[in-house]
């Protein structure tokens, strides 16, 4: 058990650097997702911190221990890898057992250990086979096994569920989370996909081309993005954006609606969520669009929409209801509080039930 | 689906596989024919006539001490040549394959004395280990230690062990290096993060892994060693002193070439050629059982 803390943490490439000063903190016992896009470099920051890369710049502690010079060995860390990472040529017991061997435990303690993680991952009828004789959700499990029995201060996940087909990847995530809940022990998980990072973070890091854009709570990034890229990246279909046109001082979007209030800056743009908008009578809303089409996906319908300003914006509505047809001219409003105005930038300003008088 | 290629000619597909079939049997075929059917004559010392014997030749062979005695040099000699050759190589291709700056310069280096024909590398070792003019003979001499390989066996059986090893290193560098690239990564990074030290993770992860690089380098060698250090000896040697470095081949060519005996050495070429066979035999099964991981 351990807590780890990272610390303006760099790394480069000759000249390029990739990351660009992080700083992070990870409770004793949290489950830490790191999510980004592909080359977003959250990969080469856990590889930090296993110590399969070198640190260029920063620290990284775990628990009260600077580990910047430390070999991965000497850090009491365990990983999974995205392949998988098995022994080939040894058994399923003598991957899982490999660790232990190494660090001369005794021979029955060994068996002991091996075989309650064996029993806990289902995997004990497979004990004598060599990984190519395994499905791929089993060679993950033994993955898992792997850096389980040896009992680490912390849990490094690299993509481990990437290779898996999707409703594997769905059931192998509950376990990985109940696993994690139930051993108590700290765990930092890398992956692209937001789902995976919404459903099994504490916390989330959203990292994007080097930089942590955001660190919080999954519902905290979902409802508040500080940044542009947040809010496009966390949600599914993202949050819709809203150019605005700078009219005699006062900023205008969709084509109609005039955002009152302190004033934004030309450039700036409003986000707003596709279920926080609802479809009324043209006319009726905040400003009115045309229906581009529709997609009906049983619990939801999503409306894509066409402002007059020429955005797109999808509209979630629920799936009993009755949606429009392409082409018909729909109003659309939206409670104001849910409107996020971001600057040129794409830094978050405030809502806009902030910038009212 | 089959791939199948259409030829306009139906003659030209044989017109193109013609060289190498001519080739396999004018300098295959044809002298290993000859050789079997040599086996069974005696010719007369001027070569004009020839006298049917059966198997006489063979049973002179195996009643000769020496050449009995060239069985064993035969397999010293392969025994230390592959071994010398392939941990030597397999120690190079781990280092080689840790080097991060600089590493195409001292693969390229490393590869350069496979281009050293043979003879050339005999030449070059003799030059270094000659008895007068050496230089590592003089440096031995300053230590106390006398070299001189052409009156002490032992000394003439390391020096073409030693010229021989080196010329094959570079052959087996090359592949050790291939298959342990061919090693994934995150394996040896897994083997890391579970406590292994480097030399730990080499034991007990990269060499079972190398294992089908490995039996293929140990055939290729040991036939190496029977036929290809020909060269080697011939010029450092020529089977001396008192044959203590004649392995087989180089007896097919003394006794046959030097000796004129042409029918005992073509009952040498004979049981060399069964020989050959059995290994390549066992290679195959071996390898195919091996292999697929």
């Amino acid at each position: 058990m351990a807590d780890i803390t990272l610390k303006d943490i760099r790394k480069s490439y000759g000249r390029t650097e990739v990351i660009h000063g992080i700083d992070a903190h990870v409770e004793d016992g949290e489950f830490i997702v790191i999510v980004g896009p592909s080359g977003c470099g959250k990969s080469t920051l856990l590889r930090m911190v296993a110590g399969l890369e070198t640190v260029t710049g920063g620290e990284v502690s775990i628990g009260d221990r600077v580990v910047n010079d430390l070999e991965p060995r000497e850090r009491d860390i365990a990983m999974v890898f995205q392949n998988y990472a098995l022994y080939p040529h040894m058994s399923v017991f003598d991957n899982m057992a490999y660790g232990l061997k190494i660090a001369n435990v005794p021979k029955e303690e060994i068996r002991a250990r091996v075989t309650e993680a064996a029993r806990m991952l289902e995997l004990e009828p497979y004990l004598d086979r060599k990984p190519r004789q395994l499905s791929g959700g089993q060679r993950q499990r033994v993955a898992m096994g792997r850096a389980i029995v040896r009992k680490p201060a912390v849990f490094l996940f690299d993509e481990p569920l990437s290779n898996l087909d999707a409703k594997l990847r769905v059931q192998m995530r509950l376990e990985i989370k109940a696993l994690q809940r139930r051993l108590g022990v700290t765990a930092v998980y890398v992956t692209h996909d937001q789902v995976e990072a919404m459903t099994l973070a504490d916390r989330m890091i959203v990292m994007n081309a080097g930089v942590a854009e955001q660190i919080g709570a999954p519902l905290e990034v979902y409802a508040n993005p500080q940044t542009l890229f947040v809010a496009g990246f966390i949600g599914s279909p993202p949050m819709n954006v809203l150019r605005t046109e700078v009219r005699d001082g006062t900023a205008v979007v969709g084509g109609g609606y005039e955002v009152r209030g302190r004033d934004l800056a030309t450039g700036s743009v409003i986000g707003v969520r596709p279920e926080h908008v609802n479809l009324v009578a043209a006319g009726a809303g905040l400003f009115d669009a045309t229906v581009d089409f529709c997609e009906p996906l049983g619990a939801e319908t999503l409306v894509h929409t066409r402002t007059d300003a020429g955005d797109s914006l999808v509209v979630r509505i629920d799936g009993e209801a009755v949606f429009p047809s392409t082409g018909d001219r729909v109003g659309l409003i939206a409670d104001p509080v849910r409107l996020l105005a971001f600057d040129a930038a794409g830094r978050r300003i405030a809502s806009l039930a902030d910038l009212s008088p | 689906m089959e791939k199948r290629v259409t030829f306009s000619n139906p003659w030209l597909p044989y017109l193109l596989v013609a060289p190498q079939l001519v080739i396999t049997a004018v300098f295959f075929f044809w002298p290993a024919f000859r050789a079997i059917y040599q086996s069974a004559f005696i010719p007369d010392p001027f070569g004009l006539r020839t006298q049917f014997v059966g198997f006489a030749n063979f049973e002179y062979l195996f009643s000769n001490p020496y050449y009995r005695a060239s069985f064993l040099t035969t397999a010293m000699f392969s025994i230390l040549v592959t071994v010398l050759s392939m941990s030597f190589a397999l120690w190079l291709a781990a280092m080689a394959d840790r080097v991060i700056k600089g590493s195409g310069a001292y693969r390229t280096l490393l590869i350069w004395p496979y281009a050293v024909a043979p003879a050339v590398a005999g030449v070059l070792w003799l030059f270094m280990f000659n008895p007068f003019t050496g230089i590592i003979t003089w440096s031995l001499a300053q230590m106390g230690y006398s070299w001189n390989h052409g009156l002490n066996g032992g000394q003439a059986m390391a020096l073409v062990v030693l010229a021989s090893s080196w010329k094959q290193i570079s052959y087996n560098f090359l592949f050790f290096l291939a298959g342990l690239q061919a090693i994934p990564k995150s394996v040896i990074e897994a083997a890391a993060i579970d406590g292994a030290s480097f030399w730990k993770r080499f034991w007990t992860i990269v060499f079972p892994l190398l294992s089908p690089t490995t039996f293929f380098l140990l055939v290729v060698n040991v036939i190496y060693a029977f036929f290809e250090t020909f060269g080697v000896i011939h010029t450092i040697t020529q089977g001396g002193p008192q044959q203590s470095t004649t392995i087989l081949v180089y007896k097919v060519f003394a006794d046959g070439f030097v000796g004129q005996d042409l029918g005992s050495s073509a009952a040498q070429s004979v049981v060399l050629l069964v020989l050959v066979s059995i290994l390549t035999v066992i290679q195959f099964r071996f390898i195919e059982r091996r292999v697929h991981y």
